[in-house]
């Protein structure tokens, strides 16, 4: 089924055909993305970015991506610049800047802030992150590159590691490999696990996961490695974020226990949970990974404008 | 023939089969009793009864409207509201909890943005008995939703 004119606010708002669906374009893309090819499809199409917190990857990978498409960006340079500073409600933020544009892309610091715009908005929104809530579209990435590096999502042991209570980035990510019926291990301190929540719900879906608390445990099983990072600015007690901050730490030696033919992916920006010496190993997927943040984000976009002839 | 231990009303509202132990929080979020009212009010609570222990509410000269009911609904799944005229019971209705549930609970998600914003709240009724809701914005379970009624 084609999403054209859908909101993307959460992954669930996607089937594995839309996933699938879109990792099948952003293959095609890939030449486009590079800026090997030139495409005019988005001509005349414009993309409203709207970042109430700061982002580079995001926010960078979704411009690129509609001006690799044709398409034209307007933006908000500054979370302080907006008209919320003078006490705009989101929702007449969102109806104003919905007639600005064919698409929105939001960043929040509040969960359901993205699920909000959906209702006021008169053009399509997509979710580039609210709070602790949920980040799709790096979800969509995440996935894309585990396909492009294990040739398929299911069959994988995927370990997640690191802040798996606040990272946004981890709750998308373990409902869609849920989704696909992938197996997890969440490694984190007890105070970072998975939140009881996000737990129940996937046991709800029949979601195959166990818990540790180290990565030397888990790295001989592990075909991915998913490490993120210990987000200090979601700490309301500094004490409690020094307590975490450090634990886990990924590096050549551990990587040589591990699994033959494991990859380690982030979402980046790491502070310390990889060794840069990690970088120049077979298994150092993270930079591949910032990079397909262009092709898939294009290949989202494409389907939701409806966009034609584009891959 | 067993002991009539609470007076009929003449006029208001009687509500029946309140989970026991949740007459007190029925009270609560029906803002009962009202400031500077002399109506009278009456709990029975752990009567007994076919069905198992229950608590009772009888409110003189107030009659529940809709918005009333479905509130009790989040707390109480299995009451009954009976409204009275005249010493007689005019009107019986079950409470019935909707599919959805809009505006009469807060999200306990400090940082949701309906705890942010000026919009109405809304949760997914995902369990009945007890009742089990669902913020339609953060995703947020609400288990102990007497905690948590608007």
């Amino acid at each position: 089924m084609s999403f054209q004119g859908r909101h993307v606010c959460h992954i669930a708002d996607m089937t594995v055909a839309d996933v699938d669906r879109v990792l099948d374009a952003a293959e095609r893309l890939l030449p486009a993305a590079r800026g090997e090819r030139t495409l005019e499809a988005a001509k005349g199409k414009i993309l409203a970015t709207l970042f109430f917190e700061p982002s580079t990857r995001t926010r960078l990978s979704f411009e690129s991506a509609m001006h690799r498409l044709g398409g034209n960006v307007i933006s908000v340079a500054e979370p302080g610049s907006t008209s919320a500073t003078k006490g705009e409600t989101l929702a007449d933020t969102i109806r104003m800047v919905s007639s600005y544009g064919d698409v929105v892309v939001l960043r929040h610091p509040r969960e359901g802030a993205a699920r909000l715009a959906s209702r006021y908005s008169r053009v399509p929104v997509i979710n580039a992150g609210d709070g602790a809530g949920q980040h799709p579209t790096q979800t969509l990435t995440d996935l894309f590159t585990i396909r492009k590096a294990k040739g398929e999502i299911r069959p994988n042991t995927v370990t997640i590691a690191g802040d798996l209570k606040y990272g946004r980035t981890v709750h998308s990510l373990a409902q869609a490999l849920a989704m696909y019926g992938a197996e997890m291990v969440f490694v984190a301190p007890e105070s970072l696990q998975v939140p009881a929540d996000m737990r129940q719900h996937l046991d709800a879906m029949g979601a195959r996961y166990r818990l540790a608390s180290t990565l030397e445990e888990v790295v001989g099983e592990t075909d991915v490695l998913y490490m993120t990072r210990i987000q200090k600015e979601r700490f309301p007690d500094l004490d409690e974020y020094r307590k975490v901050a450090g634990v886990f730490r990924v590096t050549p030696s551990l990587l040589a226990e591990g699994k033959k033919g494991i990859v380690v992916l982030h979402p980046l920006p790491r502070v310390g949970e990889i060794d840069p010496a990690v970088d120049d190993t077979p298994a150092a997927k993270y930079f591949e990974q910032a990079a397909y943040g262009v092709p898939v984000r294009m290949a989202l976009l494409a389907e939701i404008l409806g966009l034609k002839g584009v891959a | 023939m067993q002991e009539l231990k609470v007076q009929p009303i003449r006029n208001g509202t009687v509500i029946d089969h309140i989970t026991a132990g949740r007459a007190v929080a029925v009270m609560r979020i029906l803002g009962l009793p009202r400031p500077g009212s002399t109506s009278t009010i009456t709990a029975a609570m752990n009567v007994p009864s076919s069905r198992g222990r229950k608590d009772i509410l009888k409110i003189e000269d107030r009659e529940l409207d809709a918005n009333e009911v479905n509130k009790i609904a989040l707390i109480a799944p299995n009451a009954t509201i009976n409204i009275v005229r005249e010493y007689e019971v005019s009107r019986k209705e079950h409470v019935q909890l909707p599919e959805k549930v809009s505006g009469l609970v807060k999200c306990p998600n400090p940082n949701c943005v309906t705890n942010h914003e000026p919009v109405r709240t809304q949760f997914l009724v995902v369990a009945r008995d007890p009742v089990k809701l669902r913020c339609g914005y953060c995703d947020r379970e609400v288990a102990d939703v007497a905690d948590h009624v608007a």
